[in-house]
């Protein structure tokens, strides 16, 4: 079906766009950057915040731009005095209820609050009044919310509600009165906030914020009776680069290694290892449940964000979710038990540090049935944006750094631990493993280009010794619900499901370097760091998890055989059934 | 076959008059007579004269008696029943009146000039019985209308009347239906705002309490024009009466077959539900309003969609005001020329006021459009009493503006009022005197607005609470001449970017007493005084020498502020004085005065 063209003039230029544009898209194509505050694509278009605001001739007041499509021979005007004078009155009503004190935020230089101050030529301290004082929200291990500093965007409203499904923040009372909150008061603690930290990476200004955890570890840095050293999520080596000027998603390893080596750590290990013995263990134990009859579908684990939804939302597929341990738990507690007695430390005396693009990671950190050698498997778990700060304040030059490898024993990672940070990863180098390992000959291609891709749910079926395997791919809970949903009612009939709580997997996960609204709007930032991933992937020569040599060792020196009793102890947990509220 | 009709009034201000211990007080005297087979009393819907409360009138006299209390009801029924004496005391004292002839209710100052269409059943029926509207032609026009019209032809009759919304927005009534039906859905809602929340306006109130079938029957007429099966009348939880009378209005309705399925007989299904609000004036914005339906948060959204195209779960829906529904069954029985006879050029028809504040009588009127203010202030309200001076008419509620003596003679119709700096609004009519502070009284709808905003654009949510502060700091003498200017700038910034008609509209009661009575704000800013003597900030309190030094003040004062020797003058100390005004109270040498 041919979609119609509208044609309208802004600020005197002609434009020509698909009808069903709004001003703000069809001002794009003239170069022309309506600033917007609210506006977050798809979930949260709702002309609150009225910054877009244009002249629109004809109408009697001011436009939102963001949502209101163009017209046939629609004439805007963008940059009227009427409509600067407008913009500029509205962010200094933001900033005269704004808790302003920007030089210790942990936003500063990289909020959208300052930057549209800068832009509009805002006055300070224009409609001093009355102001909103509230208590921070510091209940949970992995975010703080701190409404002095909320404009009440709604963006965090919408991505826990639209991305995540979750919804547990919303907008109470009324008016000058109204803040984001839970309900009936409750802190983020006492409702089932999942951790994931996507209202972190949708707000605008500093009132959401990871809890930071970098004063632990400068004190384990100080503390010369410990053993400290770290381990590195697949999709922190795509992200750090952009905390320091570099492009989205480019690959900085090497640089990442040689800066957590000038901190201070003893060892860099790549939790890319343990991503591949997670597919070990978990491909083992689904073949386990497939040949002896256990719980299918089969749920991947490593998503804390997600573990705890299930915990929530569907306890009664508790069974289902595989018991292995995440990556980084598994990566804790083979530190602890197998490395600590080859250094032969007592686990007591290790630090154990993971850096990881990921919030829910502090939780999952201090859950029980997370404590091999009896002491919790990692101490310490920071997010990319801790680890840039970090750098920082110790002054190292980061994008001058020469790249190091990792350390041994723990630092090699296949292709296929690289790429459980995009969707799909997990899923496509499962497959890899136990392709190999059932069907008994080595993959044709290593490829599984089916479970690729940003597409919110992805359904796939393969065929494994003349076996039918269904297998589904899900990103963002919201998807992963409707997942659940299909399979409650009937309407599904997975075998082995993948899900990241984050959309587009943990390349966009909570801990990650934060985007305005306008790269969000515009480009695909899913797409961008999971493609660095998958190059990466395609041009290394180890891409299966069975066949890294620091697995086999790991085996034949100490777990024996995957799923073995030792490898139980120590590489699985349990879950618990939560409540709501 | 009854000899008499006595009429209680049951609306809301005569019911807490304790009308209903009245309306059972004469049941119970007639029974005891033997006489409930010849007299018929009802309990009706509101009168509009309400400052006359508790009314009762009887027939076939047309009597007027006001101010009723429970001890009357036996010299009503033995003196005017039995004895056929009307009793001349409790009769209704027109103020106006040059001769002491009792006049029937049609020639008093007060209904004389009035028109009631939308009102015509309020005070005449008993609203809780469907026979009654039945038997004034009620549910005619839907029967006409399913007999004799297609869908298209209803819209058209709107169309031609010229029927604009009565809830403030004056949109055309025919072409909001016409869009609704054109838009394409099988599912599509009709909606009633019964939300009403403009302070002092009791108009939708009054109809859904006197005569909610006039809503229900054309919100029936509306299903069938656009092709909806369902409807919803979203009630204010605050009217408790009406609901209850809907309820039962609806209840009837069912029974008769007139709501669900295969009404009269005719194919066409239409099922009503009501829905109650819970506080918050911004559900009466129609967005809001349906979305608060929906189970969400009341806050109204961006337009585009609007309502008819994407309105009640994303459905077309028509949503009409109370009282523009209460015009629709007449214009279609009596038609479209009938109802565009009255009025003027571009407001066609009638309009109900809710008439309050300073002037003799107040309560509820209709009046053809093009009605002067005049008109309304000194003949129908019989003037504005105690002697004092008219000083401004508030007409739109928060919403709208003043109207300065020099606009008296405008006539009133949707367009004119605008001209003017002020809207139509709901109804809302407030008459203020030379008592009265007109800064005070843009504060005191800044204050509403801004307690009602819901929150969620920045122009509304923080612009209203600064707008106010500005007011505050005016009327606490802190304010300077550049906050005057901000305070004029930020009003209309906040017109010019909100989100929706109350942030819009909010900054008018500011900006329209600016524009008619800038010294009075002047005088505040600049001399520190209100000129009205309101603001307490501003005014002192002083004894005059007019004081006899009875020592009576002193000794009242609950601060000690006053000193003096007995019959010696008396003097307040400024500093001490709390403003509370019990000195002037109890003064009865009229020495304490107020500068």
């Amino acid at each position: 079906m041919e979609t119609k063209m509208i044609n309208l003039k802004i600020n005197g230029i002609p434009v020509s766009v698909p009808a069903g544009t709004t001003i703000l898209d069809a001002a794009k194509k003239l170069n022309i950057r309506i600033p917007t505050l609210c506006y977050l694509r798809d979930i949260n278009a709702i002309g609150a915040c009225r910054v877009c605001v244009v002249e629109v001739t004809g109408a009697r007041t001011l436009i939102a731009s963001c949502v209101h499509p163009v017209s046939e021979g629609m004439e805007v005007i963008t940059n009227s005095k009427r409509v600067l004078d407008s913009r500029k009155t509205t962010v200094e009503l933001i900033l005269s209820n704004h808790d302003r004190k920007c030089l210790s935020c942990v936003r500063n230089t990289n909020c959208e609050l300052q930057t549209l101050a800068d832009h509009m030529g805002c006055e300070d301290g224009k409609f001093a009044g009355v102001m909103s004082v509230a208590e921070r929200d510091e209940t949970t291990p992995y975010l703080v919310r701190d409404n002095n500093k909320c404009i009440l965007c709604r963006r965090c409203v919408a991505a826990c509600s639209q991305y995540q499904s979750v919804s547990v923040i919303g907008a109470n009372n009324r008016g000058f009165d109204t803040y984001i909150g839970c309900a009936f008061d409750k802190g983020l603690n006492e409702v089932p906030c999942v951790g994931c930290g996507q209202c972190i990476n949708v707000c605008p200004t500093g009132a959401l914020r990871e809890r930071d955890e970098l004063d632990d570890l400068i004190d384990a840095f100080n503390d010369k009776s410990k053993y400290v050293l770290v381990g590195t999520a697949p999709s922190v080596r795509i992200g750090l680069g952009e905390e320091f000027g570099m492009g989205m998603g480019h690959n900085v390893e090497g640089k990442m290694v040689a800066a957590l080596k000038m901190l201070g750590f003893k060892d860099v290990f790549d939790i890319n290892m343990t991503a591949d013995l997670t597919i070990m263990e978990e491909g083992t134990e689904f073949l386990d449940r497939v040949k002896n009859g256990g719980a299918l579908p089969m749920f991947t684990s490593c998503s804390p964000a997600w573990i705890k939804f299930v915990e929530h939302f569907y306890p009664e597929f508790i069974p289902n979710l595989s018991s292995c341990k995440s990556p980084q738990q598994m990566f804790g507690a083979v530190c602890k038990t197998y490395y600590a007695e080859k250094l032969g430390i007592d686990p007591k005396d290790m630090v154990v540090a993971a850096i990881m693009p990921c919030t829910a990671k502090k939780f999952e950190k201090q859950r029980s049935h997370q404590s091999a050698a009896g002491v919790p498997d990692i101490d310490i778990a920071i997010t990319t944006r801790e680890l840039a700060r970090l750098i920082k304040r110790q002054g190292i030059s980061f994008t001058d750094l020469p790249d190091m490898p990792f350390d041994t024993p723990l630092g090699i990672g296949s292709g296929a631990g690289l790429i459980f940070g995009a969707t799909g990863g997990v899923m496509e180098a499962a497959l890899r493993t136990i392709s190999e390992l059932v069907e008994k000959k080595p993959l044709e291609s290593v490829d599984f280009k089916m479970v690729r891709g940003t597409k919110g749910i992805k359904e796939a079926t393969l065929e494994l010794v003349g076996q039918k395997v269904n297998v589904a791919v899900a990103s963002g809970l919201a998807n992963a619900r409707e997942l659940m949903e299909r399979i409650k009612s009937g309407e599904a009939n997975y075998h082995f499901v993948e899900i990241m709580s984050c959309p587009g997997g943990c390349v966009n996960g909570g801990g990650q370097p934060i985007k305005t609204a306008y790269v969000r709007n515009n480009e695909d930032i899913q797409a961008q760091r999971a493609a660095s991933i998958y190059n990466m992937d395609a041009a290394m020569t180890l891409r299966k998890s069975h066949e890294n040599p620091v697995i086999k060792e790991l085996y034949t020196s100490y777990f024996g055989e995957p799923n073995s009793h030792k490898a139980h102890e120590i590489l699985h947990t349990e879950y618990v059934k939560r409540d709501n509220y | 076959m009854f000899r008499n009709h006595i009429l209680v009034c049951g609306g809301t201000g005569c019911s807490s008059g304790k009308s209903g211990l009245i309306f059972q007080a004469l049941e119970k005297r007639l029974k005891d007579e033997k006489l409930d087979e010849d007299v018929k009393v009802i309990y009706t819907g509101c009168f509009g004269l309400c400052a006359s409360g508790p009314v009762v009138v009887v027939y076939p006299e047309g009597a007027f008696y006001e101010h009723v209390k429970v001890e009357d009801v036996d010299e009503i029924v033995s003196e005017h029943i039995i004895k056929g004496r009307i009793v001349d005391r409790l009769l209704y004292k027109d103020p106006t009146h040059q001769d002491d002839i009792p006049k029937s209710l049609n020639e008093t100052q007060f209904y004389k000039k009035q028109k009631r269409v939308a009102l015509r059943n309020c005070g005449l029926i008993d609203p809780e019985n469907i026979d009654e509207y039945i038997a004034f032609d009620g549910y005619q026009a839907l029967g006409k209308v399913l007999e004799e019209y297609s869908p298209q032809d209803v819209i058209d009759v709107l169309k031609a009347s010229g029927l604009r919304g009565r809830g403030g927005g004056g949109f055309p009534t025919g072409l909001k239906w016409q869009f609704a039906k054109d838009a394409v859905g099988d599912i599509k809602y009709v909606c009633c705002n019964a939300d009403e929340g403009d302070p002092g306006a009791f108009m939708d109130r009054s109809i859904l309490e006197g005569d909610p079938h006039a809503a229900i029957e054309a919100m029936i007429i509306a299903g069938y024009a656009v092709g909806a099966k369902q409807g919803y009348v979203y009630v204010r939880a605050e009217y408790p009466i009406a609901v209850n009378r809907l309820n039962i209005a609806i209840e009837q309705a069912k029974e008769y077959g007139l709501l669900g399925s295969n009404i009269m007989g005719s194919g066409i299904e239409f099922n009503l539900d009501v829905r109650l609000g819970a506080g918050a004036f911004v559900c009466g914005e129609e967005t809001a309003l349906m979305t608060s339906i929906e189970g969400n948060r009341g806050e109204p959204r961006v337009r585009p969609p609007f309502p008819a195209h994407k309105g009640l779960f994303g459905k077309p829906t028509v949503l009409n005001n109370v009282e523009t529904y209460a015009n629709i069954p007449q214009i279609l029985l009596h038609g479209a020329e009938w109802f565009s006879s009255m009025g003027t050029e571009k407001s066609k028809g009638t309009k109900v006021f809710a008439l309050g504040g300073k002037i003799t009588n107040t309560g509820l009127v209709e009046i053809p459009m093009g009605t002067t203010l005049r008109t309304i202030v000194e003949e129908i309200g019989g003037g504005v009493p105690n002697g004092k001076k008219f000083k401004a008419a508030q007409t739109g509620g928060p919403s709208g503006g003043c109207i300065p003596p020099e606009h008296l003679d405008v006539p009133i119709d949707y367009d004119n009022l605008i001209a003017i700096g002020s809207m139509m609004g709901s109804g809302g009519l407030i008459v203020m005197d030379e008592d009265n502070c007109m800064v005070d009284i843009a504060k005191f709808f800044l204050d509403f607005t801004q307690e009602e905003s819901c929150g969620k654009c920045v122009p509304c949510r923080v612009g209203t609470k600064r707008l106010l502060e500005y007011l505050e700091k005016i009327t606490e003498g802190k304010a300077t001449l550049k906050d005057l200017e901000d305070m004029e700038e930020l009003s209309y910034y906040i017109k010019d970017s909100a989100l929706c008609g109350l942030g819009q509209t909010a900054p008018n009661p500011v900006l329209s007493t600016l524009k008619y009575f800038r010294d009075e704000y002047v005088a505040h800013v600049v001399d520190k005084k209100c000129p009205a003597g309101v603001c307490k900030a501003l005014l002192e309190y002083f004894i005059t020498d007019k004081c006899t030094g009875c020592t009576l003040c002193a000794r009242k004062c609950p601060t000690n502020a006053i000193t003096g020797a007995v019959k010696q003058k008396h003097i307040i100390d400024q500093s001490k004085c709390i403003k509370c005004g019990v000195c002037q109270d109890v003064c009865r040498f009229d020495a304490v005065i107020k500068q």
